[in-house]
């Protein structure tokens, strides 16, 4: 390729009039001159894509299609999501299960939108360095996650986790519960007022299976009341960890769903 | 300074370090009240510094040597940066390393504040934002001044953008390590350390652009366009990204305004442009001025640059939802994601091919001038990662890749071949001419630079997509049974040697990166390496000489 066809390059004389910019420079060029209508057209140009694929996931119905058994994390719950994103679990765990068959026999059903509609930040991960988390709940016991947790390479040798001993020695901080539900509110996750009011209780209660539970369990349905860690005289991190993993991928029954997958098969929906 | 600036300045220091106070005490989270503190030290310290009108950076500046006399153009500011960036980097690559051999032998982990969780945020995080952070703000404080045949608007300004960067850079880097994160990929720094960057990145565009406005030169060049782009755009995507609520005034803790699926286009639409923004348009930025300066030749084509920027830019917005192929994400957004992705790959090596070209009729010096050689590795670099990506964007491939170390190898081909490379390249441009020297200290050692760099690249990659397949094999195999072979922790344990050859690679580059620290010390230092030079033919005036005339004698037959 030869440069022949680029314009040359000419310094005006000194003595010469400035040419008249405006009346000359067309098209690109007044881009190239202009850096306000430089930012502008760029602003512009990069705000589409956006635009065009963000925006509707908010107004398409089908984004998110309904199913039945969401609810939003209990506090211990929340907590123990807030102690998964403190630590970095996504850098190795991903919560995403893919529609393959292999997924789905290792993993579970695949993941539905709606099962992580009340998930801020959203924990889906990008790397697989651990497995999938999306629906760990109930596959394996609470003892075996707490010494999971302690010492990963006494339950799994072969096992590259690192340790997470400290949060059984650390006492859960609940002074911030109502706190949190209340952003969580105003971020769009259904909690009520009696839900905030009783965040805290709520927080402790669910480690603790001696107290008495009031309508916990009316306003959280299926939560698990229990201790979770093995220590019954106090509320740590682990007990919010282990809550947390206990209850990922319980709420929806799959099963049910499945079955409405079917029926929509046969009449060819 | 007047008496009465000097104590205004206190004032606000003062009111600085009290804010600071409050919220130490406020809070209950031990990691903010311990960033508080480090704030309020901080305040504490200038307000010293600035009642005993004590040049800070005095000594610091005739440790590194500084020119004394000034520059025609605002160079300090680019000094700072040109350090910043080689010191981040070192950080970065060390953290690189160390979270690679924890990979390979986890007992490296210490709970809980060096475990990987934490420090994997803290590598990305200082390699993408302080070390190619650093060296784009003070490239494009080079570049724009050169280019516009001015000196930077607002010095001061300029000024607080460099240390109001370092600020947010400690600030994210601690935090991780304390458990303060959002952990959004690239996006991890919690509200109060968004809104203090979002303030540094407003100043920092009133700088660049008010540069552009005073500019003595009728045409903005190219280079500029890239990095207005640049700004703009991560402007954008940040402040969008990072719409938080925070739970309260005196804690870190804050909730994304989108989850879920939108939450995680909105990631992922930041996320690949963080690459697309930050890490190309920046760094294609610093290609267009410093391989046709080190080159000597004009770029190669104008109009391939301006077809080039504008679908460049267009088109890269559109690619995030290749990173959630077969999730919950709708399946139109996928498709959408997917074909812009593959579109992509034009303008891309659009780049690519306008930054190598330009090396016509100066080919030669790939051969003589390290510095050279190491933009076009850099640019080979970008043209393989730019091919790599929209191959794993295609649907069927990425069933594949997704969620192995594919994606990591992937990653580090781009980051560091493309943007290491270029900017070692560009660091070793600007180290001599911000400190007046006659050249680097030693050529040769940019040489070995460029060796151990390129050689970490490759075992890197290598290995990284060994593991990558072999993951998303044994994940998917099946036996005769019809079921599943290998169990998860299989796969693990099968990849190990690749951790540690991953990890030896790493090691590689690193080792080149401290052979650069070392040759720029010494250049800063004033010195010049006594070395052959690379590029002379070789020259032995004993040889020079006709042949004496030998007696013709017979030699006797044995």
């Amino acid at each position: 390729m030869s440069t022949e066809n680029n314009e040359p390059i000419m310094a005006r004389p000194l003595s010469q009039e400035p040419p008249d910019v405006a009346a000359t420079v067309r098209g690109h060029a007044r881009l190239e001159r202009n850096v306000t209508l430089l930012g502008i057209a760029t602003l512009l140009v990069v705000a589409v894509g956006g635009l065009v694929e963000i925006a509707p996931l908010f107004w398409i119905d089908t984004t998110i299609e309904k199913v039945q058994g969401i609810r939003p994390y209990t506090p211990l719950e929340q907590a123990g999501r807030d102690i998964f994103v403190r630590e970095g679990c996504y850098s190795c765990h991903s919560q995403m299960i893919r529609p393959f068959r292999d997924e789905v026999e290792r993993y579970g059903h695949y993941s539905l939108a709606a099962e992580s509609m009340y998930d801020h930040p959203f924990q889906w991960g990008s790397e697989r360095t651990g497995p999938d988390l999306a629906r760990v709940g109930g596959r394996y016991s609470d003892e075996w996650h707490v010494q999971h947790m302690t010492d990963p390479q006494s339950v799994v040798p072969q096992s590259i986790m690192p340790k997470y001993g400290f949060l059984r020695d650390t006492d859960l901080a609940t002074s911030e519960m109502a706190d949190k539900l209340r952003a969580l509110r105003r971020v769009g996750v259904p909690y009520t007022d009696r839900d905030i009011g009783e965040a805290m209780a709520d927080a402790i209660l669910q480690a603790d299976p001696e107290q008495d539970a009031g309508d916990f369990a009316k306003r959280y349905p299926k939560a698990q009341i229990r201790d979770y860690d093995g220590q019954a005289d106090r509320v740590t991190e682990m007990d919010a960890l282990v809550a947390y993993l206990q209850v990922l991928g319980t709420m929806v029954d799959v099963n049910s769903a499945a079955a409405q997958e079917k029926l929509a098969t046969e009449k060819g929906r | 300074m007047q008496a009465e600036t000097a104590l205004t300045r206190v004032g606000i220091w003062f009111l600085v370090m009290l804010a600071m106070i409050v919220i130490a005490a406020g809070t209950t989270t031990q990691g903010f009240a311990i960033q508080a503190a480090m704030v309020g030290l901080l305040a504490l310290a200038m307000m010293f510094v600035t009642a005993s009108r004590f040049d800070p950076l005095g000594s610091a500046r005739g440790f590194f040597r500084m020119p004394t006399t000034p520059s025609r153009y605002d160079d300090d500011p680019i000094r700072w940066g040109a350090i910043a960036t080689l010191f981040w980097g070192m950080a970065g690559f060390l953290v690189g390393l160390v979270i690679a051999l924890q990979l390979a032998f986890p007992w490296l982990n210490f709970e809980p504040y060096l475990n990987f969780g934490r420090l994997r945020p803290l590598h990305t995080s200082a390699v993408i934002f302080a070390f190619g952070g650093n060296a784009l703000i003070a490239s494009s404080y080079y570049v724009v001044q050169r280019t516009s045949r001015t000196t930077l608007a607002f010095p001061a300004l300029a000024r607080f953008v460099f240390w109001g960067y370092q600020l947010f850079i400690v600030l994210a880097a601690s935090g991780y390590l304390l458990g303060i994160t959002q952990s959004k990929e690239y996006a991890e720094p919690e509200w109060y350390v968004d809104w203090w960057l979002t303030i540094v990145w407003v100043c920092y565009l009133l700088v660049f652009g008010g540069t552009l406005l005073k500019r003595h030169e009728p045409h903005i060049y190219v280079a500029n366009w890239f990095y207005l782009a640049f700004i703009i755009t991560v402007a954008m995507l940040h402040i969008v990204n990072n719409l938080d609520m925070p739970i309260s005034l005196f804690e870190p803790k804050s909730y994304p305004l989108f989850g879920g699926v939108q939450g995680a286009l909105v990631q992922w639409w930041y996320g690949h442009n963080a690459v697309g923004f930050f890490l190309t348009a920046g760094f294609l930025a610093m290609m267009y001025y410093f391989v046709p300066k080190q080159a000597e030749r004009p770029i190669y084509s104008y109009r391939l640059s301006i077809i080039h920027f504008w679908s460049l830019i267009f088109l890269y917005i559109w690619a995030g939802p290749h990173h959630l192929h077969y999730t919950a994400l709708p399946d139109w957004a996928q498709t959408l994601g997917m074909v812009f992705s593959v579109m992509l790959w034009m303008p891309s090596w659009g780049g690519m091919i306008n930054g190598l070209m330009t090396l016509n009729g100066a080919w030669d010096k790939v051969r003589t001038d390290p510095i050279i050689r190491m933009m076009v590795a850099a640019l080979a670099f970008y043209g393989m990662s730019t091919f790599e990506g929209p191959m794993m964007s295609v649907k069927s491939v990425n069933s594949l890749s997704h969620y192995t170390n594919w994606t990591i190898g992937h990653v580090h081909s781009g980051a560091l071949g493309w943007n290491g490379l270029i900017t070692f390249a560009t660091l070793y441009y600007l180290y001599p001419r911000l400190w007046k020297r006659k050249r680097m200290y030693s050529l040769r050692m940019i040489n070995w630079h460029f060796w151990l760099a390129t050689l970490g690249i490759v075992f890197y990659a290598a290995s990284m997509w060994v593991a990558g397949v072999t993951q998303g094999l044994m994940w998917r195999e099946y036996g005769p049974d019809g079921y599943l072979v290998n169990s998860f922790v299989d796969s693990v344990a099968a990849i190990h040697p690749m951790y540690v050859l991953r990890a030896f690679g790493g090691f590689l580059y690193l080792s080149g990166a401290v052979v650069m620290v070392y040759n720029v010390w010494m250049t800063l230092a004033g010195k010049l390496r006594d070395e052959a030079p690379m590029r002379d033919a070789a020259y032995d005036p004993e040889l020079d000489r006709p042949l004496p005339a030998i007696p013709h004698t017979a030699v006797p037959a044995e």
